[in-house]
């Protein structure tokens, strides 16, 4: 399968993106990995006149850096440079997981998390843990701004970013030093797109306590969600299964999936409330949380 | 190499210019080979069609089955790196090495990795074979010494429609072995 023909450029600056994303508006397409946009110019779902590749620009915007308070990561770093940073792995392990479970071997060779954040696919991994990690974007056009991770999801591929603007890096706050973490991604085979993915970080209070929490969800609606009122059942608490039974029920409330290849929306709303309770199993028991299992009699 | 310059409006800055041919210029198991292509040839049609290496295959043709898997020098880092080359445009490649199937053999010795799936009946209809073998080094150069739980996770990119999957685990697990106390790598 060929894409529709189109015109290339592969500028070497930051800058000269800029003048072409302006020049050329939504006739043109930023190429990073290619593993979204390629397979959608083959199927013809896109057809851009202009294809701007990034792959100069790796010098610039591909680096993990840690910071006192927060990491950050360049649009261009591949799935498999974040999976294989020890520096993640140590500091926030919730993201090496994610990447670990996105596509194949191959797929995170070439795919960047900017292009899957920009490409804003409902189902994918990334937008999951941003939400979950609180994340900032940085976006530069006519002018730089940062946007939380919050706002930038409108709809299924569709974020604030504007034609003229590009996305440069991802801002991460460091999760507290010994805070519990679940990644879990229900996949109906190896590399898919998830039915349901969950994002937890558990902030203990150091007794027995949850102090912060954040839950994530994604696949199930147009765009990824926090479980706020999940979130509000759980801080100031020790949590027992029972209040995490009830937690995963508020939190797969929102949830308004639709029937397709990958199940019903029935089994994907049940499924949500699972995915969610044994990610926060998971979170508050690296977190050093016992739950208390409470038996009925 | 001179470029084909198609100026799609009047403008005076050379960096807004956009080409309607590029250039690839890559070495292939060790032979460099120089085109001007149009931007939209996929680096596995450029292997197939162009340079005439057919041992990459194409299957799925959306970046599933990893039939067209070969490997590619210096993406990031200095390695080589197993990359799907139907989901890869062969300029996205410019200026870099590819090692494909057929640059394995070193003079009229099997690799490892070929040797094992020979002997281990790692292949039945042998479609999926080249892109198993290209994906298994690139796990082996990263992995040397895989568990069989990670030798699965690395080669969940490629399908083998025999379903010969327990016999293609065997086989990398025996080439990994012969590669680690041979110290052979490519």
């Amino acid at each position: 399968m060929y894409p529709r023909k189109f015109s290339y450029v592969a500028p070497s600056r930051v800058e000269e993106v800029l003048r072409l994303l302006k020049r050329y508006g939504d006739e043109a397409k930023i190429l990073a990995g290619g593993h979204s946009l390629l397979p959608m110019m083959k199927l013809r779902i896109v057809g851009p006149r202009v294809v701007i590749d990034l792959r100069n620009l790796r010098d610039r915007l591909a680096y993990i850096r840690d910071g006192a308070r927060a990491v950050r990561i360049g649009a261009l770093t591949t799935h498999a440079e974040i999976e294989l940073s020890d520096m993640l792995k140590r500091e926030v392990p919730l993201l090496p997981e994610v990447a670990r479970w996105i596509g194949d071997m191959q797929v995170r060779n070439m795919g960047t998390i900017g292009g899957s954040l920009a490409h804003a696919d409902p189902a994918a991994d990334w937008p999951v843990a941003m939400l979950a990690l609180n994340a900032t974007f940085t976006i530069q056009g006519a002018r730089k701004r940062a946007v939380p991770a919050s706002k930038f999801f409108k709809g299924p591929f569709t974020t604030v970013l504007k034609p003229s603007e590009l996305l440069t890096e991802i801002t991460i706050p460091k999760p507290p030093k010994g805070h519990g973490w679940s990644w879990k991604k229900f996949e109906r085979k190896a590399g898919d797109f998830a039915t349901v993915n969950v994002a937890v970080i558990a902030v203990p209070d150091g007794r027995g306590q949850v102090r912060d929490i954040s839950i994530a969800v994604g696949s199930v609606n147009p765009v990824p969600y926090r479980a706020v009122n999940a979130e509000k059942m759980l801080r100031g608490k020790r949590p027992d299964s029972e209040l995490l039974k009830a937690a995963a029920e508020a939190a797969a409330e929102p949830a308004e999936p639709t029937s397709d290849l990958r199940g019903s929306a029935e089994y994907k709303k049940w499924l949500t409330k699972v995915m969610v309770r044994r990610a926060l199993e998971e979170a508050l028991n690296r977190a050093g949380i016992t739950v208390e299992v409470v038996q009925h009699a | 190499m001179p470029r084909r310059r198609v100026q799609r409006r009047r403008t005076r800055q050379a960096a807004e210019t956009v080409y309607d041919m590029v250039p690839v210029r890559v070495k292939i198991n060790g032979v460099e080979y120089s085109h001007m292509v149009e931007p939209r040839l996929l680096l596995v049609n450029y292997i197939r069609d162009v340079v005439g290496l057919t041992g990459t295959h194409v299957g799925c043709d959306t970046s599933h089955c990893g039939a067209c898997t070969v490997l590619v020098k210096g993406l990031w880092g200095d390695g080589w790196m197993a990359v799907k080359s139907c989901t890869l445009l062969a300029t996205q490649v410019d200026g870099k090495e590819i090692l494909t199937i057929e640059g394995l053999a070193k003079n009229g010795e099997l690799h490892p990795l070929q040797k094992a799936f020979w002997e281990n009946h790692g292949l039945q209809c042998g479609f999926c074979t080249p892109g198993m073998i290209m994906a298994a080094l690139g796990l082996l150069l990263r992995n040397p010494n895989p568990t069989r739980e990670e030798i699965k996770w690395g080669i969940s990119g490629n399908l083998c429609r025999c379903t010969g999957y327990v016999n293609i685990i065997k086989s990398i697990e025996a080439a990994a072995k012969e590669m680690r106390e041979k110290g052979v790598t490519i």
